[in-house]
C-alpha cells in the first residue's frame, strides 16, 4: 500500500482540485451514510434531538479527521499483521478525549449522548476510512478525507434531527415552536405559530429516522443520476 | 529493524500502549475535578427541577453558578437511617441512591433535602426515590409540602435506558410531571400513595395520576416506586411535622 501513496504526483497544490474532491465528494456523490449506507445505527438513535445531533456530528468530524492523520503518518511503520488493533486504538483514545472533554465541556448534552459517543468507536465510517484510504494516502490529504467523510455523516445526521425535533416534539434546539401552548407555561421564548399540531411520537421513535434516511436517499437519487445504477 | 519481525510488533505495539495510556491518564486526572464539579450541579439541578412548579423556575436550564449558591442558601439535606433516623454518617449531597441500592436494604442510607421558598417562606422537603423502568433503573425525586396530606409540589424524573418517545416521557414531558403537582400521599391520616393509573386517571381524585400511552410498564415502575420509596421517609416527616 506503501507504492500507491508514492504514486501521489510530489509537487501537489495543497488546496487543489483533487483535494476540494476529497471534501465534497462525501457530502454527495459518495455521502457515508446515504450511499455507503455505513453509521446508521448511531444515526437512528441520537437523531431526536438538534442539539446533541451536531455535537455527535463535530464528534465525528474531529475523530475521523485526526484517527485519519495519525494512522496516514504511522502508515509506513504500522506493522501489517496488527495493523486493525492500532487503527482501532487510536481511535478508541480519541474517542476517549472526546469523551473527556465533552463531559467537562457540557455535562447535559455528555447525559444526553450517553453511550453514543464511546459507540463512536465502533462507527464503520471511520474504521472504513482508515483501511480504505489513510493507509495509503499521505497526511494532509487523509485529513481532508476524514474532516470530509464527517461532515457528510453529520450533515444527515442534523437534517433527520431538524425533522424528528420539529414534528416530533415540536421544538427546535430545545425551544418549543409548534405544538399545544400550555405546554410553554414556564417557558417563556416559545412562538407559538401552530398551536393545532399536536407532535407526533412516531417521529421520536427510531423507525422515523429509517424512514426519513430512506426519503433523504430517494431524493438524492432522484435528482442525482451517477448515483442510480444503470445497468 | 524487520518489519515483519515479532520483536518489532511488540516493540511498536507496546510503545504505542504506553503513549496512549499517558495521554489518558494525563487528561483524566486533570479533568477530574471539572467533571466532579459538573457532576454535583448536574445532579443539584435535578433535585430543584422537581420544585419547578411550586417556586416558578426552570431548574434545568439554570446557570450553574445560580444553582449553587441556591442550594447552599436554601437547601439543607439531612441523612435518615433505613428506621427512618437522623444520623450524621453522611452529607445528604454525597448520598448516591445507586450505591445505597446494592446495600442490604437495613443499611440503607436516604437523603432529605429541605428547600425553603425566598418568596413564600413554605417549606418543602425533596425526596429521593429509585426504581425499576422497563429497561433499566429510573429514579425521581419528589417535593412534597409540609402539611397534614402530605401534598406533592412537584416530581422530577430520571432514567438509564427507556425508550425514547414512550418510556422516557416521564423524564421529558413536562406536562405530565406536571400533574403530580397538588396529588396527595395520605388519606385520612392512611398512607395511599399517589398511583400512576393506566386508561385515565379520575381527574378529581387527588391520589391518582394518569399514565403514558405506550409506557405501561414504565409507568408501573413509577407507581412501585413511589410506593416503596417515598414510605421510607413518612415517620422521619412525621417527627419534623409542624
Amino acid at each position: 500500500m506503501a507504492e500507491t501513496a508514492q504514486q501521489v504526483a510530489e509537487q501537489e497544490p495543497l488546496f487543489g482540485k483533487n483535494e476540494k474532491r476529497l471534501l465534497i465528494d462525501p457530502l454527495n456523490d459518495n455521502n457515508p451514510i446515504t450511499v455507503q449506507v455505513l453509521g446508521i445505527c448511531s444515526a437512528l438513535a441520537v437523531t431526536t434531538l438538534v442539539v446533541p445531533s451536531l455535537v455527535m456530528a463535530v464528534a465525528v468530524v474531529f475523530v475521523c479527521a485526526f484517527s485519519n492523520l495519525i494512522i496516514s503518518l504511522l502508515r509506513n511503520l504500522i506493522p501489517k499483521q496488527v495493523r486493525m488493533i492500532v487503527q482501532l486504538v487510536i481511535v478508541a483514545t480519541l474517542v476517549t478525549i472526546v469523551e473527556l472533554t465533552l463531559k467537562a465541556l457540557n455535562f447535559e448534552v455528555y447525559k444526553q449522548l450517553s453511550v453514543f459517543i464511546g459507540l463512536i468507536i465502533t462507527n464503520c465510517i471511520v474504521m472504513g476510512r482508515l483501511e480504505a484510504f489513510a493507509m495509503a494516502n499521505k497526511p494532509w490529504r487523509s485529513f481532508l478525507d476524514g474532516i470530509g467523510n464527517g461532515l457528510g455523516y453529520g450533515v444527515i445526521l442534523v437534517a433527520v434531527a431538524v425533522f424528528r425535533e420539529v414534528f416530533g416534539k415540536g421544538s427546535f434546539a430545545g425551544i418549543k415552536i409548534i405544538g399545544n401552548t400550555s405546554e410553554f407555561a414556564l417557558n417563556t421564548n416559545a412562538i407559538s405559530w401552530l398551536g393545532w399540531y399536536s407532535p407526533n411520537n412516531l417521529m421520536v421513535l427510531p423507525a422515523a429516522a429509517m424512514f426519513l434516511i430512506g426519503i433523504i436517499i430517494w431524493i438524492q437519487r432522484s435528482y442525482n443520476s451517477k448515483l442510480v445504477d444503470i445497468s | 529493524m524487520d518489519r515483519n519481525s515479532t520483536q518489532y510488533v511488540l516493540f511498536f505495539t507496546m510503545t504505542m500502549t504506553v503513549v496512549v495510556a499517558v495521554v489518558l491518564a494525563g487528561m483524566y486526572s486533570s479533568l477530574k475535578s471539572i467533571h466532579t464539579t459538573n457532576e454535583r450541579n448536574y445532579n443539584k439541578k435535578q433535585i430543584l427541577s422537581s420544585l419547578n412548579i411550586a417556586e416558578e423556575f426552570k431548574a434545568e436550564s439554570m446557570a450553574d453558578g445560580a444553582v449553587a449558591t441556591m442550594f447552599s442558601d436554601q437547601v439543607t439535606g439531612v441523612v435518615i437511617d433505613a428506621e427512618s433516623k437522623v444520623t450524621d454518617a453522611r452529607e445528604a449531597q454525597d448520598i448516591d441512591m445507586e450505591k445505597e441500592e446494592k446495600k442490604p436494604e437495613a443499611d440503607r442510607l436516604y437523603p432529605v433535602f429541605k428547600y425553603t421558598s425566598a418568596k413564600t417562606n413554605k417549606e418543602y422537603f425533596i425526596l429521593s426515590v429509585r426504581g425499576n423502568g422497563l429497561w433499566d433503573k429510573i429514579w425521581g425525586w419528589i417535593a412534597i409540602e409540609n402539611d397534614a396530606d402530605r401534598t406533592i409540589a412537584g416530581a422530577a424524573f430520571g432514567h438509564k435506558g427507556e425508550t425514547p418517545g414512550l418510556g422516557a416521557e416521564i423524564k421529558d414531558n413536562t406536562s405530565w410531571k406536571n400533574m403530580f403537582a397538588g396529588e396527595k400521599l395520605y388519606k385520612k391520616g392512611e398512607y395511599s400513595p399517589v398511583i400512576v393509573k393506566k386508561g385515565g386517571a379520575d381527574p378529581t381524585s387527588k391520589y391518582e395520576v394518569d399514565a403514558i400511552s405506550g409506557a405501561t410498564v414504565t409507568c408501573d415502575g413509577v407507581t412501585k416506586m413511589l410506593e416503596k420509596g417515598l414510605a421510607v421517609y413518612m415517620p422521619y416527616l412525621d417527627s419534623v411535622k409542624k
